[in-house]
């Protein structure tokens, strides 16, 4: 008998060269193009915020990790997207600290009490943001006033008042809003750059978009009226959210059925949040909404393993 | 006496119905939303769970067993309804603010706790010093949540205020969420604490853990398997946290050597 010994280690058994830190590396590459256009459209206030919030975010991973005497995973990157996504959801005209805030609840309350990376249930960024936005709903829903002479209002909020908006501005990103969500196009080229690299696929961005346009077909009175709809989805948070935060490893369904049906959730999510609730926005909501029950998602959606299930012949 | 002082001192810090027990989170989460409702609410309870506890234990002999919950349910109502009309006659600026939840004391499961496990079992006086400690830590409890809410979401205690002018308030602890953040976080503290004080050697061994078990976690048989204990039940007395962790990673490195020896 052999007394040669195995080793068995569990699954995954599938190698890739392909690291944590490079990925992080690409999402922050591929989000440049928004912070830059954010910079450029209001001014030294937004990069003043994204240093404040990636440096938030790291200290606080750092701190926690040597404080708690835990393997330093600063090195990933993770906690730098994380800092990046959540500036780029920051009015420009926020006080300084409001960076400091919500970068320490997103990584010791979303990230680091769950566990760190790839153990939060909610995506650290947006659960920051929603943080924020409750607690300190003035100063987050006041937006700068870029000198286009509208008073900082931004164009959904124009939409639900019924104003007319330039949809054409909307789509370069010369409009009022949070620092990296203005530009449809800035965004858009990032977000070309992952799915080139494979980082993302356009199952939950795609799924998103669609039933968020259906969605607005069937109950927003409009129509087919292809400025309001367009104007819809260069407005606000969508495209950030949907290319950027449903997107975040850990935060979606693993499973491929399931990331289908998640981007389905928050389109009809975002369209309700939109159309019948107070407030002009409602991407964030959805999305972190959305993680709440990706685990439900994937229990439906999992697949079955090979002979069984199936019909009874 | 001593029994007296016991009740009291198991109500407040060892079976703290909050912290420890986890009881009553309905009222704990919903009215504190600061210091003087927190106060208020624990109060009342601590009048209502004190007296029925009273009523219930001088009464236990005659309750038959077959209908002892609607019959301390009975009780216990009588008890709020008294509460309720003292409260909306004296204080109504606090009986308008805790609105529903005092109606509500009727099914908190402390107060049919408490009647359950200890007054339909012991005599009177033991069960009013356990209904007014059981109490006191449910004030305490509420008390510091609904200070720690109202100062970080409102800057006040007690409608005093305490921080500086520019303090920007952060909403959301006084609303639902905050309930969560701040009670999970002392609870955390304090299981801290009492980690601390055990590895300390300090006397924590009466401290239960809130499971079902009767006994304390020093004596109890299952201690060696069970993850909720405060203590350790190896700990070798005067050795600090630091020194426990590493004798037990040393104890493991050594047992996983001769697994893979074997």
């Amino acid at each position: 008998m052999s007394t040669e010994r195995l080793k068995v280690s569990s699954n995954p058994h599938v190698r890739s060269a392909v690291t944590t830190s490079q990925i992080m590396a690409a999402v922050v590459i591929a989000l440049l193009p928004a912070a830059g256009f954010g910079i450029y459209n209001f001014g030294i206030w937004a990069l003043i915020h994204i240093l404040i919030c990636i440096a938030s975010t790291v200290l606080t991973e750092l701190l926690y990790e040597l404080l708690l005497k835990k393997p330093v995973t600063i090195g990933d990157l993770s906690a730098v997207v994380t800092g990046l996504l959540l500036a780029l959801n920051l009015p420009a005209s926020a006080p300084w600290w409001i960076g400091v805030i919500g970068g320490v609840f997103a990584i010791l309350v979303v990230k680091m009490l769950f566990g760190g990376i790839g153990q939060n249930f909610m995506n650290p960024a947006l659960g920051a943001r929603c943080f924020l936005i409750l607690s300190f709903t003035r100063i987050m829903t006041n937006f700068p006033d870029i000198g286009d002479g509208l008073s900082g209002a931004t164009p959904l909020a124009q939409i639900k008042a019924g104003l007319p908006v330039n949809v054409m501005n909307m789509i370069i990103g010369r409009t009022s809003g949070t620092i990296g969500e203005t530009s449809m196009i800035a965004i858009v080229i990032g977000a070309c750059f992952l799915i080139l690299l494979g980082v993302i696929d356009m199952r939950i961005p795609g799924s998103y978009i669609v039933s968020f346009v259906v969605f607005l077909l069937i109950f927003s009175g409009h129509g087919f009226d292809g400025a309001y709809i367009s104007a819809q989805l260069a407005g606000g948070g969508l495209m950030l959210g949907a290319f950027f935060m449903a997107t975040d490893y850990t935060t979606r369904p693993i499973t491929k059925k399931g990331q289908y049906l998640f981007g389905i959730f928050l389109g009809i999510m975002t369209g309700i949040f939109r159309l019948f609730g107070p407030s002009a926005e409602g991407v964030s909501y959805a999305i972190i909404l959305g993680n709440l029950i990706v685990p439900l998602i994937e229990k439906i959606t999992y697949p079955k393993a090979f002979g069984r299930g199936g019909e009874r012949i | 006496m001593s029994e007296i002082k016991n009740r009291l001192v198991n109500g407040i810090v060892k079976e703290n119905p909050t912290f420890v027990l986890a009881l009553g989170m309905c009222p704990t989460l919903a009215v504190t939303t600061s210091a003087i409702n927190g106060l208020g609410m624990g109060l009342s309870t601590m009048v209502v769970l004190a007296l029925s506890n009273a009523i219930i234990s001088a009464l236990r002999k005659i309750i038959p067993d077959r209908v002892r919950i609607p019959a301390f349910i009975v009780v216990i109502a009588s008890f709020v309804t008294i509460m309720q009309f003292v409260l909306q006659g004296f204080v109504p600026s606090l009986y308008s603010a805790l609105g529903i939840y005092i109606p509500l004391i009727v099914v908190n499961c402390i107060i049919l706790g408490r009647a359950e496990s200890y007054a339909s079992k012991n005599p009177v006086i033991p069960s009013l010093f356990d209904g007014i400690g059981m109490g006191l830590g449910f004030t305490v409890a509420l008390t510091v949540i609904g200070a720690v809410r109202e100062l970080l979401g409102a800057g006040e205690v007690f409608a005093v205020r305490v921080m500086p002018a520019n303090y920007e308030p952060v909403r959301i602890f006084i609303m639902a969420p905050g309930a969560f953040f701040v009670l999970a976080v002392l609870t955390a503290g304090q299981n801290k604490l009492k980690a601390v004080l055990g590895a300390k050697g300090r006397d924590v061994s009466k401290i239960g853990s809130g499971c079902s078990s009767e006994v304390d976690c020093a004596n109890c048989a299952e201690a060696s398997t069970c993850a909720h204990k405060f203590i350790d039940t190896d700990a070798v007395p005067g050795e600090s946290l630091e020194e426990g962790a590493k004798r037990r990673e040393e104890a493991s490195k050594i047992q996983e050597t001769e697994k893979e020896g074997e």
